[in-house]
């Protein structure tokens, strides 16, 4: 739909309104047909936008929507031993639980070992109490031989006799928590924080990682986005006063490395600063150093290398905004006498604020959740949430809690933005 | 973050596509380890499987784990129809029904005739989801270049800068280095899973850690291992046998192996749960087990499974095979990783934050 149409379709509400208004009334028949027109250009208006909501219902709000119910919405245990679950309900919490729950369970766990499902459970579990993995998988071994008959009368016995630990009321807790379908669990864990035996929330005994994490991650991003500004600024100040045809060129130098494979870029750092790389090789033959520099697989590099990466999404928007900044306010605060730091500070650089925020939000936004570069550079001082995130995806397939870590990355980031809104306004941002 | 929206995203497209996409037939999608053993694979295994069937095979390489098993089964869309993968890793995909169970009876005898059941190795056919293929091992190497005057000989060197200063690499995770550092405190090869088990234990192997932690270099993959010998990135370096024994033997790398407290394991075949082609795949698992095909695989230096196969194998690489030094070395507790992998693998991240 063209933008006359849209201005045709409002003229006629606009028209039937004002008309109404000044006393000689639309029929009602006209009426309806100008609302019905109205109502069909909309329509075709929003037909045309159908596709693009459609993309972003299925490839960014339907996968972010799961990954936040996958945080906290966990049947599996729930779907998996029902009957020990209903019976554990009447559970003390304390000694040994009775033997209708113990039998339930037996009965639960040959069907699971019939069923090829008793690693689910156990892998469940486990994530609760580490090591009962190899407890539950054995016992499903054990009682899937039992016959029926046997287990209904002495599954109690069999389970007992099956696995010492089953008599333990820790393992019994487990499956109760485990059991439950809503949990605050990951997000807890992603928080350093778990629930004790009486259900409150104390920091986490095992080990603490994620906090740990975050913190870090948002310290390197921080310190790259204010190295991009002390490179990107001088530079955007260049190019926006320099001769076109000079401006061109270095801005193509500045585009080029843009325009350049991500891996290719990381690759290249890689070889640079490698034990005996371009770098320390070339101090070593100067003679500065005797010693070759670990340059490679720290924070050091992760920095320098992200630095770098990320260096033209600062310099783009400041450009652009610099471009447009009228170089005559400067010379009018000289000649009203003021000193050309002054003239800076108070005249140039409001004037090219949008700019800054714009490019040390988008820089700050793109480096804390980043990943491929920290992977390949960073070593293990160099890491950030992304790579754990990364890790339990691919190594622990401990989904829920990546999904809970994405979460949080996901409400950090909207936290600061808000933030951001609030003291600076998002409406001061421009690209260009 | 855009990453993770991109990999959702497509994991959602995957599976709307999954009804719609279809296999031709007589193709087989096999994935293994690439590089040297992935070579191996194909010259021994899948080539003469080919030429004797005229079956397809499309031939993947992967870095291990169940992750990616796991998306395509939970997604049921089953691309992958044959892996190889780690026993370590086996246990907790077979229990969890990520994998098929292979009946035992496609199994072919060896080419003396003994019965498949006695042909193979135990250990080969201990999981039902998985037929045995390789026993591989993870060592620690040296280059003789750089490693300086004092050589070393035991796993306690490894963990001596003193003796044997430089830098040593180590693969990010902690299977395998936590082991290590227990032997090298002293705890007995056969007790090393029992001490790990136990806080105190754990404490230890973390606390010996603790010594080198600042002469570690971090890797994630075994290709890694050779250049960081090779450019000096490392003095020491751990790595799966074969990447160092292809090194030495194609490229004449200054490299030598350290057996002691290597810790061994096998590689197994498996059939990925739901696949297409599973028939294909059970036969072409009985052709890549058959004695002949088996008995290539010292070519990197991995030990056949089959008892017949090692009559075919070059007197000359027997030494370097990991089942000619079975004595000095660790079986890779594939129980204990799956009740304790993840914990470990928390307190490693913590660990290595400190």
């Amino acid at each position: 739909m063209s933008d006359s149409s849209v201005n045709k379709a409002n003229a006629v509400n606009n028209d039937a309104d004002a008309m109404s208004a000044q006393g000689y009334a639309l029929s009602k028949k006209e009426m309806g047909f100008a609302r019905r027109e109205i109502r069909r250009h909309k329509l075709l208006a929003f037909s045309l936008v159908v596709p693009l909501l459609l993309f972003l219902a299925f490839a960014f709000i339907a996968p972010i929507g799961s990954m936040l119910h996958q945080g906290f919405y966990n049947p599996v245990v729930n779907d998996l031993v029902p009957e020990t679950l209903s019976t554990l309900k009447e559970w003390d919490g304390k000694a040994q639980p009775n033997d209708i729950v113990l039998n339930a369970m037996a009965k639960d766990l040959k069907r699971l070992a019939l069923t090829r499902d008793s690693g689910k459970f156990s892998a469940e579990i486990n994530r609760y109490l580490p090591g009962s993995s190899s407890v539950i998988k054995s016992s499903a071994r054990k009682l899937k031989r039992a016959e029926d008959a046997d287990l209904a009368d002495n599954g109690a016995q069999l389970l007992l006799a099956a696995n010492d630990a089953w008599s333990k009321p820790k393992i019994w807790r487990s499956i109760q928590q485990a059991g439950n379908i809503y949990t605050d669990r990951n997000y807890l864990t992603a928080l350093d924080l778990e629930r004790n035996q009486s259900g409150e929330i104390i920091v986490r005994e095992s080990a603490q990682v994620y906090m740990k994490l975050y913190t870090k991650t948002l310290k390197l991003a921080l310190i790259i986005t204010l190295l991009c500004l002390l490179f990107g600024y001088p530079l955007a100040y260049y190019l926006a006063n320099a001769p076109s045809k000079k401006a061109n060129l270095l801005m193509i130098l500045v585009m080029l490395p843009f325009w350049t494979s991500l891996l290719v870029r990381t690759t290249a750092w890689i070889a640079l600063l490698q034990t005996n790389g371009v770098i320390n090789t070339l101090l070593l033959s100067v003679g500065i150093i005797s010693e070759p520099l670990e340059l490679l697989y720290t924070e050091f590099s992760t920095i320098v290398a992200m630095t770098h990466i990320l260096l033209p999404f600062m310099i783009l928007p400041l450009y652009s905004v610099m471009k447009g900044v009228d170089p005559s306010y400067f010379r009018a605060a000289m000649s009203m006498g003021a000193r050309p730091i002054g003239a800076f500070i108070q005249v140039y650089f409001p004037a090219t604020l949008p700019g800054l925020s714009a490019g040390a939000l988008l820089v700050f936004i793109i480096s804390v959740g980043y990943y491929i570069t920290p992977a390949l550079v960073g070593g293990t001082d160099g890491q950030m949430i992304s790579n754990i995130i990364a890790f339990h995806m691919q190594q622990s397939n401990n989904w829920s809690l990546a999904a809970a870590l994405g979460s949080l990355l996901l409400v950090l980031i909207l936290a600061l933005y808000w933030t951001y809104d609030k003291f600076i306004g998002a409406s001061n941002i421009k690209l260009g | 973050m855009n990453k993770k929206i991109i990999l959702a995203a497509s994991a959602v497209s995957f599976m709307m596509l999954a009804p719609f996409k279809g296999f031709a037939a007589d193709s087989l999608n096999v994935i293994s380890f690439g590089g040297a053993y992935g070579a191996a694979q194909k010259e021994h295994m899948l080539d003469p499987y080919t030429k004797k069937t005229g079956n397809k095979i499309l031939f993947e390489d992967y870095s291990g784990g169940i992750a990616e098993i796991k998306a395509q089964v939970t997604a049921n869309n089953i691309q992958w129809d044959v892996v190889d993968i780690e026993v370590i890793d086996l246990e907790r995909a077979c229990s969890e029904g990520l994998l098929e169970v292979i009946p035992r009876d496609i199994l072919a005898a060896g080419d003396d005739g003994t019965p498949a059941k006695d042909d193979f190795i135990e250990s080969a056919l201990a999981n039902e989801c998985g037929v045995g293929n390789i026993v591989w091992t993870i060592v620690y190497a040296y280059n003789e270049k750089t490693v300086g005057s004092n050589l070393p000989a035991t796993m306690a060197d490894f963990f001596d800068t003193k003796k044997i200063p430089g830098k040593r690499a180590m693969r990010k995770r902690p299977q395998v280095n936590l082991e290590w550092a227990l032997i090298a405190d002293g705890v007995a090869r056969a007790d090393v899973y029992k001490v790990l088990a136990t806080d105190e234990g754990l404490a230890r192997a973390f606390a010996k850690l603790d010594t080198i932690k600042g002469d570690i270099v971090w890797f994630d993959s075994w290709s890694q291992v050779p250049q960081l010998l090779n450019d000096g990135g490392a003095v020491l370096a751990q790595s799966a046998n074969g990447r160092i024994f292809d090194a030495i033997k194609k490229e004449n790398k200054p490299f030598k192996m350290i057996w002691d407290a290597h810790v061994y394991d096998l590689d197994v075949w498996a059939v990925v749960k739901g696949s297409k082609k599973k028939e294909l795949a059970f036969d072409f698992i009985s052709f890549a087990t058959g004695t002949k095909p088996l008995s290539g695989m010292p070519d990197v230096a991995y030990g056949p499974t089959r008892k017949s196969s090692m009559k075919l194998v070059d007197p000359k690489v027997i030494p370097d095979l990991p089942t000619s030094h079975l004595e000095k070395g660790v079986k890779a507790d594939g129980i204990f990783w799956a009740d304790y992998g993840e914990t470990l693998g928390e307190k490693f991240n913590e660990w290595l934050l400190k």
